[in-house]
């Protein structure tokens, strides 16, 4: 009896298990396709061998310009902000264990994107600065969320409502910094209110990289703590996990990758949102699930900025079209936490 | 005490109208004295320039009055007769959705008549309204403060990407459309006020008939139906009022959010439960807000200017977040 309920155990483990690494495997598959096709098509098709011969060449060749400085770094960030906003979006969603508490809605990103406008048009800074405040600046607005929520009893539905009216409050400021700096055009508008690729260079990319990969390296290592919480508090503190601490570091790192991806491409609107719950249904929810929703995050990135450059008579920045995909699974998916209660 | 402390109140608030009405003239990018303001109304010999000036400016400062208390009115209505704290035109994402709809109209069936663009936002208006309620009944517990917030945020987050998507391609407009975003009353004309009016007197006299109903209806709905009242009737043409008023506004100024919200609690803290009082007073403090968000938007944003519904943003995030916190736990 024994043995044998302890062997249908991990046959369920195994297919988890395996259900995970396939998932894993074939979001990967994806990105780099889609990456690839992104950095292939255009005005000018280039072939894979084309590519890699420009790539490796001195810049002096043919079609240098458009690979080089207009569609690497574009595809480069897409892969690593859409990741950062999938990976971080789901820390989040997991540590408040609400689908809605995603730093897009509660405006985390916000304030990082306020400390972004305002260290780039008000004071003129460089790039590592600005990451630098758009960061503390994103963990300030996520404790006061905290801090605030707690008073008179805490609950997630209060976090959730206070974020929301603090995301109104930090965008208005956005419109009001974009007219102060006399830059209230049209692009940069977009850029800094729903996220756009167009105006990244391949110098703001080695930063971005290593502040992403490391950060979702530390976040692996503490998913299995992530793990153990999603049984809940009370489960968690017998099984001798360090709550508080581990919290905070989640919370810190998640933050920090949402804020540098956001001083780079401005808060590119539901895809922290939408990823955790997508990746969530592909892999079942055994795992901590960071690496298929920074998957799934990039994979939404890359193929809506594709959809928004090609699939209309006038150009989408990606922002538009991710919110496009957001609003609908945003309704549904109150429905579907009403009904449950 | 209560009685006198009602007189004084409704004396300041009385007179901060044609205070903030002084301002709105003539302050913003170009100020002006006190005397030219006079001079657009008696011949004092004021310089033509000043003059010409306030006249300019006298549109969107009625316009201002009148849509402000429109949408103080429209928010009391809906916390009245959901019997919830939170609710407001805004926040329960009826403004959002009222502004849909006109920009769909204006983009897709090339609309361009004011009285249409009213029908439109009061269609979008009633949809959105139906749609939050439905979403934050579903499920059980029904329509608490905090499910119907979130719902209505939630809603209002979705409604604003697709009016964004729709407003983009659009983008040599956009800049003279922008109040489609955040609302502004810096646009509205002397036609623009004919307009509105027909349809915010009908709101205002739904919203003064029904107060007795609604003061019935704050007891209990069997209290209510003991008294005498038809529950079902006061719901519906309370919710149609309320609707009204902050669609015609919608339609004219675009989303203005959180007047609705805020005036209300303010009053409500002052004077108590009573409608009687609630009702005049939410519709002065209204027109006083939006009038003075106004200027504050002309004199923060100069040389340019900023919409009201920004400002009104920034004062309302942060008084929202305080109402949330009061609520209580257990109605989550």
């Amino acid at each position: 009896m024994n043995t044998m309920s302890s062997s249908v155990i991990m046959e369920g483990y195994n297919s988890r298990k395996r259900r995970y690494i396939i998932t894993v495997s074939l979001l990967g598959v994806i990105v780099f396709l889609l990456a690839g096709f992104m950095m292939m098509y255009g005005k000018t098709i280039y072939s894979p061998v084309d590519i890699f011969k420009i790539l490796f060449s001195d810049g002096s060749a043919a079609g240098s310009f458009t690979v080089k400085t207009l569609r690497l770094p574009r595809m480069l960030a897409a892969v690593l902000c859409g990741f950062a906003f999938g990976a971080a979006g789901n820390v989040f969603q997991k540590l408040l264990g609400n689908p809605l508490a995603s730093p897009d809605i509660i405006g985390v990103s916000s304030g990082a994107s306020v400390a972004a406008i305002f260290g780039i048009l008000i004071f003129r800074l460089d790039g590592t600065v600005v990451s630098l405040i758009a960061v503390l600046c994103g963990i300030a607005v996520s404790a006061l969320i905290y801090i605030i929520a707690n008073g008179n009893g805490y609950s997630d539905s209060k976090l959730i409502l206070t974020g929301i009216g603090m995301n109104a409050f930090l965008n208005a400021i956005i419109s009001w910094l974009l007219l102060k700096a006399s830059e209230y055009d049209v692009g940069s508008a977009l850029r800094w209110m729903s996220g756009s690729l167009n105006n990244v260079t391949l110098d703001q990319i080695p930063k971005l990289a290593i502040v992403v990969i490391g950060a979702s390296i530390a976040i692996a290592v503490l998913a299995g703590h992530l793990k153990v919480m999603e049984l809940g508090d009370s489960y968690a503190t017998v099984l001798g996990v360090r709550l508080s601490a581990v919290r905070i570091s989640l919370i810190v790192l998640a933050v920090l990758m949402i804020a540098f991806a956001t001083s780079v491409t401005g808060p590119i609107a539901a895809v922290a949102f939408l990823s955790g719950p997508i990746a969530s249904r592909l892999s079942g929810s055994g795992h901590g699930n960071m690496l298929p929703s920074g998957l799934v995050g990039a994979s939404l990135v890359l193929a809506s900025d594709m959809v928004g450059q090609y699939a209309f008579p006038s150009r989408y920045p990606v922002g538009i079209i991710t919110g496009i995909l957001g609003a609908p699974y945003l309704i549904f998916l109150l429905f579907k936490m009403n009904k449950r209660g | 005490m209560k009685n006198r402390k009602v007189w004084i109140f409704g004396i300041v608030l009385a007179a901060l109208i044609p205070v903030s009405i002084l301002i709105s003239l003539s302050y913003g990018s170009r100020s002006v004295s006190i005397g030219s303001v006079f001079g657009a109304f008696f011949e004092n010999g004021a310089p033509q320039t000043e003059v010409d000036i306030v006249n300019a400016r006298i549109p969107r400062t009625v316009f201002g009055l009148i849509a402000g208390a429109a949408l103080g009115t429209s928010g009391l209505l809906m916390q009245s007769i959901t019997r919830n704290p939170v609710a407001d035109p805004s926040i329960l994402g009826v403004n959002t959705g009222a502004s849909l709809f006109v920009v769909i109209g204006m983009a897709f069936f090339n609309i361009g008549d004011k009285n249409q663009y009213i029908w439109l936002a009061f269609t979008g208006a009633v949809l959105t309204a139906a749609l939050v309620f439905g979403l934050a009944s579903s499920g059980k517990g029904g329509a608490t403060p905090m499910k119907l917030a979130i719902a209505g945020a939630a809603t209002a987050t979705a409604l604003q990407s697709i009016v964004n998507t729709v407003m983009l391609p659009n983008s040599q407009v956009m800049d003279r459309f922008r109040f489609w975003q955040t609302g502004s009353i810096g646009g509205a004309s002397w036609d623009d006020i004919k307009t509105v009016i027909p349809y915010l007197a009908g709101g205002f006299i739904i919203a003064i008939a029904l107060i007795p109903s609604l003061n019935a209806l704050a007891l209990g709905d069997e209290f209510a139906a003991g008294l005498g009242v038809n529950v079902a009737r006061t719901r519906i043409l309370g919710i149609v009022a309320g609707v009204l008023l902050c669609a015609a506004t919608t339609a004219i100024a675009g989303p203005i959010g959180f007047i609705g919200l805020m005036v209300p609690h303010v009053m409500k803290l002052v004077l108590g439960p009573d409608l009687k009082l609630l009702v005049p007073f939410s519709m002065m403090g209204g027109a006083i807000l939006l009038v003075l968000s106004d200027v504050a938007g002309r004199l923060l944003g100069s040389p340019g200017e900023l919409e009201s519904g920004i400002i009104t943003a920034l004062v309302g995030g942060p008084a929202f977040i305080l109402i949330v916190r009061k609520v209580r736990v257990r109605s989550v």
